[in-house]
């Protein structure tokens, strides 16, 4: 039985491309925290596929494609 | 608001590929026809009017010009035939690298969510207070007594002058419209004298300031610090004025926008107004679908555009509004689609020009939206009347006559 709250995946925010949008955090608010300047950054190293639905979203609504999801361990992608 | 239509002695468009403008008629009533026909036969359009001017219909070819500062620069931000005589730089939007980074990083603690989030109590009493006004009436124009009165509330209170003060800044706001519809060295003097005016407001409050420690954005920039040092006047100012115009029509012409489209789609409004949660992907999909801004690029070394060449000094259309539209990057483009899950517009730019105040024009719109919603379930499109466009590379509608009630 997988465990659903294993850590399965790192969500990793470029700082090079994050301009600031906030669409990431305001769709996921446990995932990704904002600094003072309104860029974002992972909450967390990892998290587990519970989450997995949220950091999707995130993913595809980032407008600077700024934001990658990586299976920890294996480096794939989605 | 004007509602007359473009004043130019330009002849009307008969070959949109090559000889396009921005400012004809049709354009005005309804782009979507012109940029998906360009899209399909001729990606990168070209006019020679305006001194020439490039203009790509794809998000690929609006990301590569928005990715790329170095060929395309932001001193001139707006295309026109007569731009001011004098040189009016509003940074960070009309700077390039590498004066744009320090000067956008000065503004962007006052936009973050946690900035905004005490305006939002603000911008709701803003609101109920304007459909106080329209009261019980059974018809009313939701762009002229309602929309275009949010911002410039809003920002007033951001700036920390009074509201009422609102007024003085829609009549800015509409010289400087009219200057971009008209586009003649005499409106041109008019805009450099409303922006004195603005500089001369601005001053009365800076002085009238015993310090400099409070929470508005008049005191915050009087705080500002650019590589340690105060900022000139010239750069004071002109982030000030840009601070004042930039956040004003823009989020009118999307509140706008998104009551006409819940006016004539009776359908949307009524899921929006029994599923509320539905509000932020709605939200999304109306800067999508009708995004209000189309910003400019310069030529600055000759270069190309999806394997178009273009000629240093001539301008570029960043559509942004065009590329929101593009089917390779939106199943159903254009379709209104108010619970999109998967929304990757460029309705506030892309890359180091992202508009600084992006967090604050959604949040105004998501209020503006919930609290008209809340008052006024019910309304439609009053069609005997008709619904104009503004001219230009700030599209809204600027009237939007609806009739109240089921």
């Amino acid at each position: 039985m997988p465990d659903p709250l294993k850590p399965a995946w790192r969500l990793v925010v470029d700082p090079e491309k994050c301009q600031g949008h906030n669409r990431c955090q305001a769709l996921a608010p446990d995932l990704f925290r904002v600094d003072d300047l309104g860029f974002a950054s992972a909450t967390g190293d990892t998290m587990p596929d519970a989450m997995l639905e949220k950091a999707t979203l995130a993913v595809r609504n980032c407008p600077e494609f700024a934001i990658r999801l990586v299976r920890v361990g294996q480096g794939d992608e989605v | 608001m004007s509602d007359r239509p473009p004043v130019t002695d330009r002849p009307p468009v008969t070959d949109w590929a090559a000889d396009f403008d921005h400012m004809d008629a049709r354009w005005v009533e309804d782009p979507f026809p012109i940029w998906d026909d360009l899209r399909q036969r001729c990606p990168v359009a070209h006019t020679t009017r305006y001194g020439g001017v490039y203009l790509p219909t794809r998000m690929a070819d609006v990301r590569d010009v928005a990715y790329d500062p170095e060929t395309f620069s932001n001193r001139r931000p707006v295309v026109r035939a007569n731009p001011p005589d004098v040189p009016l730089p509003t940074p960070p939007i009309s700077s390039d690298p590498p004066h744009h980074k320090p000067s956008r990083m000065l503004l962007l603690p006052a936009f973050t969510p946690q900035a905004i989030a005490p305006y939002i109590p603000v911008t709701r009493r803003i609101c109920a207070e304007l459909l106080d006004q329209i009261g019980d009436a059974r018809s009313c124009d939701a762009a002229v007594q309602y929309a275009q009165h949010v911002p410039v509330r809003v920002i007033a209170a951001m700036l920390g002058v009074p509201e009422t003060d609102g007024d003085l800044f829609r009549r800015w706001i509409q010289i400087s419209l009219d200057d971009t519809i008209h586009d003649t060295p005499e409106s041109a003097a008019t805009f450099v004298a409303v922006s004195r005016e603005m500089d001369a407001y601005f001053k009365r409050h800076v002085e009238s300031k015993i310090d400099s420690k409070g929470t508005d954005l008049i005191s915050f920039m009087m705080r500002a610090r650019f590589d340690g040092r105060e900022l000139t006047e010239r750069h004071f100012y002109g982030a000030l004025r840009l601070l004042l115009i930039a956040g004003i029509d823009t989020t009118w012409s999307t509140i706008g926008a998104a009551l006409w489209h819940l006016a004539k789609t009776p359908d949307d409004r009524r899921r929006l107004v029994a599923e509320p949660a539905l509000m932020t992907t709605a939200v999304e999909e109306f800067l999508r679908a009708y995004a209000p801004v189309t910003m400019a690029r310069q030529v600055r070394k000759d270069g190309e555009i999806a394997g178009c060449p273009v000629k240093a000094g001539e301008m570029v259309l960043l559509a942004l509004p065009a590329a929101n539209r593009d089917p390779a990057a939106f199943p159903d483009a254009d379709r209104v689609i108010i619970d999109r899950q998967d929304n990757r517009h460029a309705a506030f730019g892309l890359g180091i020009h992202r508009c600084v105040g992006s967090n604050l024009a959604r949040m105004e719109i998501q209020v503006a939206l919930e609290e008209w919603l809340k008052r006024f379930p019910e309304f439609t499109l009053e069609t005997t009347k008709p619904v104009t466009w503004a001219a230009g590379q700030v599209r809204g509608p600027r009237t939007v006559p609806v009739r109240i009630g089921a």
